[in-house]
């Protein structure tokens, strides 16, 4: 899922120091299982937002609401009916969803309350890990199912590098070597051959240097 | 015993202290509170084994929110007493009691005051 965490309430506060009529939209999708951006953040959020405002003597109206996804057109309508009587929409879903707030509502001023940060997993309860960079070009048949471009910090395809020390990374000593995860899970399954294979140089055209991208599906069309 | 504590206090009860929610806490003071304490049960003697234990850490986050809103964390306190500890339970409220009232009111009823005084 795409993870995200919330901005410090006091940048939220710049951002909406002029306005007293705001809606603060959630997104019931990834950022509500990482708790930054679902119906309970708006709740505390919201709360924080209005004590820090009555604290300055500034008081503010903040309609609270969720939607079932702020990344798919239709569910971005929920909010059309009484989006107009609103200076201002503070959207806590991932970029993307600020974004197509965005494109949605022209006239409306649209902020974000969160950072979106990676793709990534619930490691364990309260704490997630990123996994993949969409590169756009999956290469985990070859690595034991663990990522070279995202778990190894240099994004090495053929490693480990010279700063592999005792299963750490020199980038982080704190951060697991990808190349010593991976070359540990191929032992594992006994595909070690698969260790000097040499993995051409990556076609970095699939993944940002074009640009933003972009998928149709001519048979989902409508 | 028939002790008696501050009447400024009043009690919400919780079927655990594991029942607390950040949102709990932060709006007792957009009601008004001044100051709000949560009492669980002694630390290592949750019936729920941890509710009091996550009770602590949800008080740590609300405190931090209320430093970054102007309210003030120390505000907000977490204390841990055993059901049977009633001149336990009177300590606190008197010492919570004296902490508010040294800090005084809630800065957001000190400016609706001002406001309302105009």
């Amino acid at each position: 899922m795409v993870i995200g965490e919330g901005k410090p309430i006091k940048d939220i506060l710049f951002m909406i120091e002029n306005y007293s009529k705001i809606i603060l939209a959630g997104c019931r999708g990834c950022v509500t299982v990482c708790s930054a951006g679902g119906e309970k953040e708006v709740g505390i959020l919201a709360s924080a937002l209005r004590l820090a405002r009555q604290n300055e003597g500034k008081e503010i109206e903040i309609k609270e609401v969720s939607l079932e996804r702020q990344c798919d057109p239709e569910y971005l309508e929920e909010i059309r009916s009484f989006v107009d009587e609103y200076e201002a929409i503070l959207s806590i879903a991932c970029g993307a969803g600020v974004q197509f707030l965005a494109e949605t509502y022209k006239k409306t001023p649209i902020y974000p309350g969160i950072n979106t940060n990676f793709i990534g997993v619930t490691q364990e309860q309260g704490v997630w890990t990123e996994r993949c960079q969409s590169c756009g070009n999956c290469k985990l048949h070859l690595t034991g199912g663990i990522c070279p471009i995202t778990r190894c910090a240099k994004s090495l395809l053929n490693g480990p590098c010279g700063g592999s020390s005792d299963g750490k990374c020199e980038v982080n000593p704190e951060t697991d070597c990808g190349w010593q995860m991976i070359y540990d899970r191929l032992k594992e399954l006994g595909k070690l051959d698969q260790m000097e294979v040499i993995i051409p140089i990556n076609d970095w055209t699939t993944s940002r240097d074009g640009g933003p991208r972009k998928i149709v599906r001519e048979d989902l069309k409508l | 015993m028939r002790l008696s504590y501050p009447t400024n206090i009043k009690i919400i009860k919780l079927p655990c202290t594991g029942k607390i929610d950040v949102l709990y806490l932060l709006k007792a003071f957009e009601n008004g509170a001044d100051g709000v304490y949560v009492a669980g049960c002694m630390e290592g003697d949750c019936h729920y084994l941890t509710g009091n234990l996550r009770a602590r850490k949800r008080v740590e986050y609300a405190k931090k929110i209320l430093d970054e809103v102007g309210i003030g964390g120390e505000r907000l306190a977490m204390y841990n007493m055993s059901a049977a500890q009633g001149p336990r339970f009177v300590e606190v409220a008197n010492e919570m009691t004296e902490r508010i009232k040294e800090l005084g009111p809630s800065p957001i009823k000190r400016k609706s005051t001002v406001k309302g005084s105009k």
